[in-house]
């Protein structure tokens, strides 16, 4: 066994087991952190994979934004353990018919004959001066020039339904206006009084 | 140095807990409330506006390491690409979203 495999073994070992405590932990904040391992360790067979870009990507993004969100949403549900549990064997026959299908998927995708594991020898190490991002750069930026801009069509339709779900106008709320502040004239502010002097 | 010092208070130190001593406390009295709160809704939207943007540096980054070698149709791309984010950041700055009171 070489130490490539070695190491591939023990982070997949961790990453099923890390996946599996997901589910299976009955605290969710516990489960959203068990879910940061996994994309750690994903992360890491990337690096295996020498797509270094793609790994870094996973946690720069995933486990730093898209955990946090997770982590907000919990936090947001205000999750009590008891109330949880009440449900479990109503939702149980749809959610054993939503993994079957699932289940049948996989196997119909497992056993075609495209896409067996077999067809698809370990490809060769790239050599030192292999750049991942470059290669990946060379192809977004001149085959998928298309999809690109689809993205950021997508990116920009999430920005405008976040906006749209949760944003709430508060009519209490203050806030400081930069331009009028700097605007303001001295009339606006100040009056002067022109008073007769008093005696007693 | 430090893993032995807490080591050492661990073993050699008294120990003695109790139902009170371990329960929770909050400045010397008992917990007011549940730990579990809920958080206002606004914490969420800065969270998901950050992430858009975060993943548009994603995209950036191989753009920028194979700027030398692209044609100028992938630049071009890459205006239009950022034009629309921009568009979004307008409509979001306009909206008021990143506004904190």
């Amino acid at each position: 066994m070489t130490f490539q495999l070695f190491v591939f073994y023990v982070l997949a070992a961790i990453l099923v087991f890390a996946a599996g405590r997901v589910i299976t932990v009955r605290n969710p904040v516990y489960a959203a952190l068990f879910l940061v391992l996994a994309f750690f360790t994903s992360a890491g067979i990337w690096m295996l994979l020498e797509a270094e870009f793609l790994s870094i990507t996973l946690v720069l993004v995933y486990v730093g934004a898209v955990m946090v969100l997770f982590l907000f949403v919990v936090m947001m549900l205000d999750l009590n353990i008891a109330p949880l549990r009440e449900g479990f064997m109503q939702y149980l026959p749809v959610g054993i018919l939503v993994g079957l299908i699932m289940v049948i998927e996989m196997i119909f995708l497992i056993t075609q004959r495209y896409f067996k594991a077999d067809n698809y020898p370990i490809p060769p190490p790239s050599d030192a001066g292999y750049s991942n991002t470059e290669a990946l750069g060379l192809l977004l930026y001149s085959e998928y020039l298309y999809q690109f801009e689809i993205a950021a069509v997508i990116l920009l339709v999430a920005i405008v339904a976040a906006i749209a779900l949760t944003m709430r106008k508060r009519p209490e709320t203050r806030y400081q206006k930069p331009a009028e502040q700097i605007n303001v004239k001295k009339e606006d502010r100040l009056r002067v009084v022109s008073m007769n002097s008093e005696k007693d | 140095m430090g893993g032995a010092l807490i080591t050492a208070g661990r073993f050699i130190g008294p120990s003695n807990p109790n139902a009170e001593k371990n329960s929770p406390y909050e400045c010397g009295f008992e917990a007011f409330e549940d730990a579990r709160m809920k958080f206002d809704v606004r914490y969420y939207l800065v969270a998901i506006l950050f992430i858009i943007f975060d993943l548009e540096i994603a995209f950036l980054v191989p753009w920028a390491v194979v700027l030398d070698s692209i044609s100028p149709a992938a630049f071009g791309a890459m205006a239009l690409f950022l034009f629309i984010l921009v568009i979004g950041f307008i409509y979001e700055w306009k909206k008021g979203a990143l506004e904190w009171e």
